[in-house]
């Protein structure tokens, strides 16, 4: 057994009404590439932040041990200067400048008064044959490709000494080539006596390249599998990753009619608004019957929030073909108006920043998409607004001291609930409901599978996005299992098990 | 009790700011401020301002969003009506059609420019801000000023409104008595509209305010508006900018508070992504509130000829600055979703006052435009502390 590098002691961390991380332990030797495996939103990215000091000392309780000391990190400064490093999975790289600009951000190179730029270019070159680039790091970075940019990353940790390199989903963006080279490329850092952390969700790269595995889920380390003593197969890995009980977390639904198919599309496919050579979907055919839950599985980035706005009037992409029937009649829905003339509603898995306006008051959000049906002659009644936003309140049991409260002052799960009020209100008879208990907290999750419920009781028909198996699984009466912009898999929800979904994403 | 008294002077601020601000000149002018003659022209002076402030409003609400061409506008537009009215000798209707038309056109373009084409508003704006003047003043073929406009023009925007009943001379002084009976008739109507208001509310069973709050409402809106007509009569009646200022405040004011289409303009300020989610064409309304300006500003073009009865090369010079001012005074949010029409009225009052005042005084002008310039800064910097105090978490 080599030396311990870094020990994370019964991290925990709470964010308003959710606790993120619960007591978390993560041991790392010297020179080893460790792995962290887990869903989405089980907490890999949270515990990544409390150690390079994203979340300061002090927003957590537990203990950092790095290199023999108990280090309090205040700003992401202070661990770097301890040669911790940090690989983000956006790239935060700056299109416009150039490789050595953006290498030495924040790290300037020469003396206070002036960048010495021979210096700095001549250091940026230095350091991009290290990662295997021939570029010149007077190239700007928009001129690179991402598999590129992402070594720039590297490289650009590199310049900062790095002796623990985190990296976040790593290879998310690139492609199979590009990903390779960067796992051989920490290979034989690792040779040179470099730590890493690894994220990922492509188990195949993680057996590939780690030494060791630990398993996060639900904000609790579950197990670490080390690659000479326990089995690192990805059906082993898998197993660890959603292997919970399934308990009595989601409501009963009690006979609920199942009946025609209220929408269809066929062959439905979306190019990407901006780079519009990049198909989002791809040739996707789906179906959702009246008084069904619809269940669409896979992972972030695989074309179903894209899928869910481009049918709901066009509201995303480009080039968008294939048939949509409502009722069994072909319609074509020129705009997010005519969308929800059509009796369709998208609540969105953004709802800060695309679905609530939160310095309104709740009874505001709760009418914005219907409010015509309060007017006569273009004026509101607001009385009446007052009274549609008490019923909702109301029914949906929202939490809040008077319906004039501005939704930014409410908790994640009561906003969630203005939300769907908001949509409610539209009168919808198919609801596409993405990620809908994204960052709330158990009971308030339980109360929202209620309202779907009531939803579906109601004759309505609803699709539900979400990264979470378990809830994909507890909730739908047929699920989808989608990936790289294709549907590749259906099955029914008796039938379904999360071992099943994850290989059906995870082997496509 | 105590919370609630605080609650309303928190929400009052800038009214109670611009009372102390009259009574302190008030005082410093040795009564001078409270002259009825200073009534008068604290109206004719600004009645521009609050016109401009009105369209300007509508396009902070969209997000911040400002027009800097609309000074600049008001030069060309005067220049151009001037030039029908006044060397080709058409009728004042002629003129005055033909100067909405050019608002009109001028705020399609900008508004498909801003919107469409996505172009920041101060860019497109600061081009016309820039090309406007100098295309009416070339228009003027060197003169400074086109004059003088029909007189028919310059009474309908800025005569009095004449005295039909026939007031009381009491003490050598004509009293205006229009004036008195209009202030009476709006008391009225206000007073009407409010108790109304709790009525409806009380017989539906909603919460409503208290009868002492709607009473003690009562009692300050009737005398502050009193005050107007009583120094209005004495200065020989109503003038009819006010007429004009008043009616588009009237609109303005119903148009944000009361309509769908005016909640949108909030809404888009507040979160422009999710207002579009929710079916509402946002472009659309972006288009609207800069057409809305153009043709306000061609209002506010009416009220500057009347008032120098002509068309100057420096009309409107700075206009675009006032009216921002106006509303970011008065509590309208530099990133836009916040801000009423009668917050702006506080604003324009407030500078007016504070203009007013200082040249009562025989405050050097320069030493006026560093005033200025500290109260705005000022009533931001209180804006955003304020706010802060009750951030959204």
């Amino acid at each position: 057994m080599g030396k311990i590098l870094l020990e994370m002691k019964s991290i925990t961390k709470e964010f308003p009404g959710v606790k993120a991380l619960d007591n978390v332990n993560l041991q790392v030797e010297e020179g080893e590439i460790h792995a962290l495996v887990g869903e989405n939103g089980a907490g890999k990215s949270t515990l990544m932040n409390v150690l390079s000091g994203i979340y300061p000392f002090g927003s957590y309780t537990g203990d950092i041990v790095y290199n023999g000391e108990v280090c309090q990190f205040q700003k992401i400064k202070d661990s770097e200067e301890k040669g911790i490093v940090i690989i983000h999975q956006e790239l935060a790289l700056i299109p416009y400048m150039s490789i050595g600009e953006n290498m030495f951000l924040g790290n300037e190179q020469g003396r206070k008064s002036a960048i010495d730029w021979d210096k700095t270019y001549a250091e940026a070159d230095k350091y991009l044959r290290m990662v295997g680039l021939s570029e010149s790091s007077r190239t700007l970075i928009k001129d690179i490709g991402v598999g590129k940019q992402q070594l720039v990353e590297i490289a650009k940790a590199l310049a900062k000494h790095a002796k623990l390199l985190i990296l976040d989903e790593p290879t998310s963006s690139l492609n199979e080539t590009d990903s390779k080279a960067l796992l051989d490329l920490l290979l034989k850092f690792k040779q040179e006596g470099m730590t890493s952390i690894i994220i990922s969700h492509k188990l195949n790269e993680v057996s590939y390249v780690a030494d060791k595995i630990t398993v996060i889920r639900d904000g609790s380390t579950i197990e670490t599998l080390d690659k000479n003593v326990d089995d690192i197969s990805e059906d082993r890995i898998i197993k660890g990753m959603v292997g919970r009980e399934m308990t009595d977390r989601f409501p009963k639904r009690n006979d609920v009619h199942i009946g025609d198919i209220a929408m269809e599309v066929k062959d439905w496919t979306v190019y990407h608004p901006q780079f519009s050579e990049r198909k989002v979907v791809d040739g996707v055919s789906m179906n959702v019957r009246k008084g069904e839950v619809v269940g669409i599985a896979g992972l972030m980035g695989a074309g179903r929030t894209e899928l869910a706005m481009s049918i709901f009037g066009k509201a995303y992409g480009t080039n968008i073909s294939g048939q949509l029937f409502l009722n069994g009649q072909e319609v074509q829905l020129k705009n997010i108006k005519d969308a929800i003339k059509h009796k369709l509603a998208y609540v969105t898995e953004d709802r800060k920043g695309n679905g609530l306006i939160l310095s309104n008051p709740i009874k505001v959000n709760t009418t914005l998409a219907n409010l015509s049906s309060l007017t006569s002659h273009r004026v509101i009644d607001k009385d009446k607004e007052y009274l549609v936003a008490e019923d909702y309140r109301d029914k949906l049991k929202t939490k809040c001291p008077t319906v004039e409260q501005n939704v930014g002052n409410l908790s994640g799960g009561n906003q969630q609930k203005v939300l769907l009020a908001k949509w409610m209100f539209a009168n919808p008879d198919v609801l596409i409901l993405d990620e809908p208990t994204r960052g709330i907290d158990v009971g308030a999750k339980y109360e929202i599978y209620c309202i779907i419920n009531d939803l579906v009781a109601a004759g309505k028909s609803v699709i539900m996005i979400s990264s979470e198996l378990p809830e994909v699984l507890g909730m739908s009466d047929r699920i989808y299992v989608m990936n790289e912009g294709k549907m590749v898999g259906e099955m029914s929800g008796a039938e379904a098990s999360q071992e099943s979904i994850m290989s059906c994403i995870l082997k496509s | 009790m105590g919370d609630k008294v605080l609650k309303v002077l928190k929400e009052n601020t800038m009214l109670i700011v611009l009372v102390a601000v009259v009574l302190f000149f008030n005082f410093t002018t040795k009564g001078m401020m409270l002259q009825p003659s200073q009534f008068n022209a604290l109206i004719t002076q600004n009645a521009y301002v609050y016109v401009l402030a009105t369209g300007m409003l509508m396009c902070m609400l969209t997000g911040g969003n400002i027009d800097l061409s609309c000074g600049s506008f008001v030069c060309l537009v005067g220049v151009i009506g001037a030039k029908v009215m006044v060397e080709k000798q058409m009728p004042v209707i002629v003129g005055v059609l033909v100067m909405l038309i050019v608002g009109v056109i001028y705020g399609a373009l900008l508004g498909a420019i801003i919107a469409y084409v996505n172009i920041p508003p101060w860019i497109a704006t600061l081009a016309g801000f820039l090309a406007l003047r100098g295309w009416g003043v070339a228009l003027m073929n060197g003169a400074s000023n086109i004059s003088p406009l029909p007189v028919s023009f310059s009474t309908a925007f800025t005569g009095k409104l004449n005295d039909l009943l026939g007031g009381p001379v009491i003490g050598g002084v004509q009293y205006n008595m229009t004036s008195i009976v209009v202030g009476i008739i709006i008391s009225i109507v206000a007073v009407f509209l409010l108790l109304k208001g709790r009525a409806t509310k009380l017989k539906k069973g909603y919460q409503a305010d208290s009868l002492l709050s709607v009473v003690v409402k009562c009692v300050v809106i009737t005398a502050a508006i009193m005050l107007f007509a009583y120094k209005l009569s004495l200065a020989g009646g109503i003038p009819f900018a006010l007429l004009w200022v008043a009616a588009i405040v009237v609109i303005y004011s119903f148009i944000t508070s009361m309509t769908d289409f005016g909640r949108y303009f909030y809404t888009i300020g507040g979160n422009a992504e999710a207002t579009r989610l929710s079916g509402i064409d946002t472009k659309k309304i972006m288009f609207i509130a800069y057409l809305n300006m153009a043709v306000l500003t061609v209002v506010s073009a009416f009220l500057t000829m009347g008032r120098f009865q002509a068309a100057n090369s420096t009309a409107g010079t700075n206009y675009e600055m006032d009216a921002i001012s106006a509303c970011v005074v008065g509590g309208v949010s530099a990133y836009g979703g916040s801000g009423t029409v009668f917050g702006m009225i506080i604003g324009a009052t407030l500078i007016g006052v504070i203009n007013l005042g200082m040249s009562l005084m025989g405050i050097d002008a320069n030493w006026q435009k560093v005033v200025k310039g500290v109260v705005l800064l000022g009533a931001v910097v209180f804006e955003i502390l304020n706010n802060k105090k009750n951030a959204v978490k």
